[in-house]
């Protein structure tokens, strides 16, 4: 019977953590999300020797104080879920800022092991580091590793077991020493918060009571559900002054210093650099990459080179899914029998989730060229090029590549979002998100715009983009100061070393997060197409106003007729006008159909509200089916204006149509309010996985329905007041 | 020696962290990632748009923003120390 063990894997963001995880876990892992949060939470197994190890990858943090999700994430899981061990991933080439965490770990006096990470990189700068003695030094073993070669993994194991079985002759609990006057406040409020302390609730005693010197949120919570609060708190003030007094700064930049403190110490023993020169090969690099001249270009050729492979390369398999999907439903519905069935199963779920599965190839594509990106460390520089523009708008370095997304497409745009840390740039970028006027939108303007522009096409389409841009600067202005006031995270970004990423690595953070989508075509996007199915197919008994079916086989009849006495040769033509005619009877009917479905006396509904801005109740209904996918528009607009068969947007007759129904006015109009009301079904899915909210995402919808309205009410009904009607 | 503002240095500037005036949050963060008085600081390089600016601290880069440097005190490193 194998033994089981949890650890818990801790370190600072870039220190190589995913690595030594999927070293560690293979290809067992679970990824989801901490409870009520969107923070990514990873899961795996992995076996040694008699034991199991459940292994729990903790958000990557600088630190463990209350003032990010992360770090309380992290932290918490710690205290409350009690892992059998943590190990500690530090980068060893960049130790001192690593070790800060690990000060903080061993000050919560749980068990340890470090991993040295990337001792490589380090023995290449001319870094020595005599781990055995510093592991003497903190108390804790330490393995050197390096993730991107799995050189190490078997000894991390078998330290993790030989600490967890208190076998390990170098881990023992030490006490940071924050000198003589921190440690006597520090004694002062131990001895309140547990006057009687066990071996255990001593350290966490010892804990709490730094963390009160620190200011923490969280333990002061925690302290005032305590009978004693009162005398620990009042005791917290006294030390707090007499600090102050006596050493001239706030017990928070004490802490922090003697840990740093602690860390350069334990470093002057067994640290060594053999070179003086600095200057490392990543530094040479990042002189080209963020270069004063060629930064911004370079930088515009990889999203260029990104956008590009994600929608021309993913448009080859993107084609071959969609003609799969059409030869699933055809075979699919060859084995049904007509009916409701039928039509639930063919047009409702596979037409309604092949719709969305159509993407997954650019979503892949994207991820994997993000993951690249990331792996590599350009993630960080683009940012670092991109902010100064990004921040006047109110947003984050990182979150340029969500906005030139969207460009593609809204829902990896939005996916995208990933890559911000902080939760407000995250929500701020996912509204503004959709009013980047995304490809499924193009059919639309070329449709409208092509049949009611002519020559000017081009423009008018152009002008589009740049509204669809302006609004989400305006947005995004707007925004920032009404519901995200306050505090904004600082801008202290880490410009990790550039790093030769493992294709392996790369190909199991694209598969992560592509993942997610697909679970998500699973669910939300399966109910959605059934219900927009449903409502275009009931109900099934309609009244129809002239009999269809009877006038069918009266042309089947006369031409059968006319058929048998005709040439041989002229058969063929024949029954091809046989076909046309009764398509023209179907499409009639269909169009009945759909003005008396339940979707049809919707758009009967909802006219009143569109009349203002000039569309009528056709329009309407296309707007409605185009909350499923935009692209339908396109397909709705065939059904409800033509009169031919031909439904491609470049049909002659759809045009003429369209330019009979509306004037360019109207259909500019109509263009504004596509681009900005309620983005597809997939991106509002997108939305609400994201934001982990179904408010947000009720607001996402509703902003955007509000304001395509009142701009194309403004384009209406200003340009009929300038008589351009 | 006078305390200047961290933003106010050049390029290839160093300097010694003095202070960092400020608070909660931003302070905290800063002093994790090792902005502690005494700790040495350099310039390595101004963003193409100028802002952020790129910096090496105990032998790693980091990039704040003009507003977030300005709360950073420093006064100068004086001629040939080294940075441990």
């Amino acid at each position: 019977m194998p033994k089981k063990i949890t650890i818990a894997l801790a370190g600072n963001p870039n220190s190589g953590k995913t690595t030594i995880f999927n070293n560690l876990t293979g290809a067992h892992q679970k990824v989801g999300n901490w409870p009520g949060v969107t923070v990514e939470k990873k899961e795996g197994t992995a076996t040694y020797n008699n034991y199991t190890i459940r292994v729990v990858d903790l958000p990557g943090t600088y630190s463990l104080t209350a003032y990010s999700q992360e770090e309380i994430i992290a932290r918490n899981y710690i205290l409350e879920e009690k892992p059998d061990l943590v190990v500690d991933v530090i980068d060893a080439s960049n130790l001192e800022r690593n070790l800060y965490l690990a000060s903080q770990l061993i000050d919560l006096g749980v068990k340890l092991v470090f991993a040295l990470n990337m001792v490589d990189l380090a023995r290449s700068r001319g870094q020595i580091i005599d781990h055995e003695q510093l592991a003497i030094l903190m108390g804790v073993p330490i393995v050197p590793t390096v993730g991107t070669k799995n050189q190490g993994t078997t000894e991390l194991l078998e330290a993790i077991v030989r600490v967890t079985e208190d076998k390990e002759s170098v881990a023992r609990h030490i006490h940071i020493d924050y000198g003589r006057e921190l440690e006597e406040e520090i004694a002062k409020l131990q001895g309140l918060i547990q006057p009687a302390p066990s071996l255990a609730h001593k350290h966490h005693a010892r804990w709490m009571a730094t963390k009160l010197l620190e200011n923490d949120e969280e333990v002061i919570k925690e302290i005032e559900k305590k009978p004693r609060k009162k005398t620990i708190l009042g005791q917290l003030e006294q030390s707090k002054s007499r600090l102050q007094q006596i050493l001239g700064d706030d017990p928070e930049t004490l802490i922090a210093d003697r840990r740093y403190g602690f860390i350069h110490g334990a470093l002057r023993e067994t640290l060594r650099h053999t070179r003086t020169d600095r200057r490392y090969v990543s530094d040479r690099v990042d002189t080209v990459l963020t270069n004063r001249l060629f930064g911004l270009p370079i930088f515009f050729f990889f999203i260029w080179a990104m956008f590009q492979l994600t929608f021309n390369l993913g448009s080859y398999p993107m084609a071959w899914i969609d003609a799969g999907v059409g030869l699933l439903a055809q075979f699919v519905g060859g084995l049904m029998g007509e009916g409701l069935l039928k039509g639930l199963v063919v047009d409702g779920i596979i037409s309604g989730v092949g719709g969305v599965a159509v993407f997954l190839p650019n979503i892949f594509i994207l991820f994997f060229c993000i993951a690249l990106f990331e792996d590599t460390g350009y993630m960080a520089r683009a940012a670092f090029i991109m902010d100064k523009v990004m921040h006047t708008l109110g947003l984050h370095g990182k979150s340029f590549i969500p906005m030139i997304m969207g460009f593609g497409c809204n829902v990896p745009a939005i996916m995208a979002t990933r890559v911000l840390e902080s939760r407000r740039d995250r929500i701020l970028t996912i509204l503004i998100n959709p009013l980047i006027s995304c490809s499924g939108r193009l059919p639309i303007y070329a449709l409208i715009a092509g049949a009611l522009f002519g020559a000017r096409a081009g423009n008018v389409i152009f002008s589009l983009y740049i509204i669809g841009i302006a609004m989400a600067i305006l947005m995004g202005q707007i925004f920032k100061r009404t519901l995200f006031k306050g505090e904004i995270a600082p801008f202290v970004l880490e410009l990790p070393p550039y790093r030769m990423p493992t294709f392996k690595g790369t190909v199991i953070h694209m598969w992560e997060r592509g993942s997610i989508f697909i679970k998500k075509m699973g669910g939300v996007i399966l109910i959605g197409s059934i219900i927009v199915w449903a409502l275009s197919s009931f109900p099934q008994n309609v009244d129809y106003a002239g009999d269809y079916e009877a006038q069918k086989s009266r042309i089947q009849e006369e031409y059968a007729a006319v058929i048998q006495r005709a040439d041989a040769n002229r058969v063929e033509v024949l029954a091809e006008e046989m076909d046309q005619k009764v398509a023209e009877v179907e499409i009639l009917r269909e169009r009945e159909f759909q003005e008396k479905s339940l979707l049809g006396r919707l758009g009967k509904v909802i006219a009143p509200v569109l009349r203002p801005l000039g569309f009528d109740w056709r329009a309407g209904i296309a707007l409605l089916t185009g909350f499923v996918a935009k692209e339908i528009v396109v397909s709705t607009f065939g059904v409800l204006y033509q009169v031919g068969r031909e439904q491609e947007e470049e049909s002659e007759g759809l045009r003429a149509a369209i330019q009979h129904a509306m004037t360019p006015l109207i259909g500019y109009a109509f263009m504004i309010f596509v681009l900005v009301y309620t983005p597809c079904l997939a991106t509002v899915a997108a939305i609400r996985r994201e934001t982990g909210s179904w408010g947000w995402t009720g607001f996402s919808v509703g902003y955007g329905l509000v304001l395509a309205w009142f701009l194309a009410f403004i384009i209406y009904q200003g340009g009929m007041f300038l008589g351009l009607g | 020696m006078t305390a200047r503002k961290l933003n106010e240095l050049r390029t290839g500037d160093r300097g010694i962290i003095e202070r960092i005036t400020g608070t909660g949050r931003f302070r905290q963060r800063l002093m994790e990632m090792g902005f502690v008085p005494g700790t040495e600081i350099m310039v390595e390089k101004y963003a193409p748009l100028k802002d952020p600016i790129e910096y090496i601290l105990k032998g790693y880069h980091v990039s704040l923003r003009h507003t977030e440097a300005e709360k950073i005190m420093v006064r100068e490193s004086e001629e040939g120390q080294r940075e441990d």
